[in-house]
């Protein structure tokens, strides 16, 4: 068994919301500078450098990418064999989200309730997602998600008969009904099966997976890179003032769905991809 | 100036140049300088697809600020800024670290705005930077009051801080990021997306790349 105190949990979780609002993941940026080579509109082209540039500053200044520095969102993966001491679980991973937001000028842009609409002031509550698995590392991810983008969620439950077609169709559409709204060029994660939460879960998950990765199964690998070629053909580009890279990738997760059914859920990410990583082993307690 | 803005627009959204990343801001298409406030006329004089480097005032107020602007104007009071004749930023920024004028600034989602816009134009307000489309009916009151809807970068937010030198809160400090900011622009990059005869480069843009 493993032994962690909340006051770990809670300098990390700081540390991570300011990382990952100043420092763009290096698979984004070199995704951004290949579009660049490939984006055929040189308005989409100057775009680009512009983003690639902002990435620059944000990280040598420590100012955010952008000004939205989202609703976190974190992914907590325990092992069953650790041990939290010290306080909750939850309120130590807000407390960190907090103290992040408020030591690296982040922007404060959680509301308490969604009819009132009164700030929280530190931009808690976070959405927290936990996962008890084998061992006794913990893994926390973060990913501040900025409304943009979240604003442009699709979840269709389709009939069973609507089949791969239908599955496509709706997909392009989502992500054509964007448009220019979420930030062009996008990461565009998708859910498959499950339940309605389920599918979307999954495609929110699907953001978090490396730019460049395809899916194990050579099949959704095959229909990640025909869905990113048709998405590519739909003319926003980087901006949404026209150009070829409105997309830089398209994620797929799937899972068992039920005889009835056929969900699919359609998360957009802006360009600037935001997430880290923490994995902590530490020593033994005997 | 107007000369400059007479210029015809060189069909840049066809040309492709080998522009290296991280050299955006140096491409090859005219830049023209614009004072603000915006004079009279020089909004009609104005092209979509134009590149402007704004300087003077501009206005940043997002959703809240806008309710509480559209609410005041309904009930016939005085706003708590004179908006006539000026430019808004839709915009939150990030807290400014200590000694900064301004955090990251881009440009948020216009089209939450667009219930509140065409109320604004006839109140007064002649221009509006922000990101993604407008409805038609936004359109349309920029055709009707000869205004003019400015795309800034979305996402860029650290790089278009830097082209703010000053910002303060001029109105609803209980806001917070949605608060009305004053705020001093120098070289502040934009692409005109609606002109004032309603052309739309997020239908002309698009439209050239479509091939579906």
């Amino acid at each position: 068994m493993q032994e962690i105190t909340v006051s770990l949990i809670v300098e990390n979780v700081a540390r991570l919301c300011q990382e990952a609002n100043f420092d763009l993941p290096s698979d984004v940026r070199d995704a951004l500078q290949e579009a660049a080579d490939l984006e055929e509109s040189s308005q989409g082209k100057r775009i680009l450098g512009e983003i690639y540039e902002n990435a620059c500053i944000a990280q040598q200044e420590r100012i955010p990418l952008c000004q939205d520095t989202g609703m976190v969102l974190v992914f907590v993966e325990i092992g069953q064999d650790v041990h939290v001491t010290g306080g909750s679980l939850t309120e130590a991973i807000n407390a960190g989200v907090a103290r992040g937001y408020q030591d690296g000028y982040l922007r404060k842009s959680v509301v308490a309730d969604p009819l009132h609409r009164k700030n929280t002031g530190d931009n808690t509550p976070a959405v927290i997602y936990y996962d008890i698995v084998p061992g006794d590392q913990l893994r926390i991810t973060v990913m501040p998600k900025g409304f943009g983008s979240e604003n442009c969620t699709a979840l269709g439950m389709l009939k069973p008969a609507d089949g791969l077609d239908g599955v496509k169709r709706f997909i392009l559409d989502a992500v054509d009904k964007a448009g220019p709204n979420p930030c062009p060029p996008v990461t565009v994660g998708i859910g498959i099966g499950g339940t309605a939460d389920k599918a979307l879960l999954l495609a929110k998950r699907a953001l978090l997976r490396d730019v460049k990765s395809a899916n194990q199964d050579p099949d959704l690998a095959a229909l990640e890179r025909e869905l990113l070629e048709a998405i590519n053909k739909l003319g926003y580009g980087p901006g949404g003032l026209g150009g070829r890279i409105t997309a830089l990738a398209v994620h797929i997760e799937t899972y068992p769905t039920h005889i009835a059914g056929l969900p699919v859920a359609v998360c957009l990410n802006c360009h600037a991809a935001r997430h880290k990583t923490w994995e902590w082993r530490g020593e033994k307690v005997e | 100036m107007s000369k400059e803005l007479q210029r015809e627009n060189r069909g840049y959204l066809n040309s492709g140049s080998s522009q290296q990343c991280g050299s955006g801001m140096n491409d090859d298409q005219e830049l023209i300088q614009i004072q603000l406030p915006l004079a009279e006329g020089i909004t009609k004089e104005l092209r979509v697809g134009q590149r402007l480097l704004l300087n003077g005032v501009i206005y940043g107020a997002r959703d809240a600020a806008h309710q509480r602007l559209i609410a005041a104007l309904e009930k016939g009071e005085n706003l708590p800024v004179d908006l006539r004749g000026q430019v808004i930023y839709y915009v939150g920024p990030t807290p400014p670290r200590p000694g900064r004028p301004c955090g990251a600034a881009g440009p948020t989602t216009s089209s939450r705005m667009d219930r509140y816009t065409p109320q604004l134009l006839e109140y007064g307000v002649r221009g509006l930077i922000g990101k993604g489309r407008r409805s038609p009916e936004v359109i349309n009151a920029i055709r009707k009051y000869g205004a003019v809807y400015l795309a800034a970068t979305g996402g860029a937010g650290a790089l278009i801080g830097r082209c703010i030198k000053e910002m303060q809160v001029v109105a609803y400090p209980d806001l917070g990021p949605e608060a009305i900011y004053r705020i001093t622009v120098e070289n502040l990059p934009v692409t005109v997306a609606i002109d004032s005869r309603g052309e739309n480069l997020y239908e002309i843009g698009p439209a050239q790349y479509r091939r579906i």
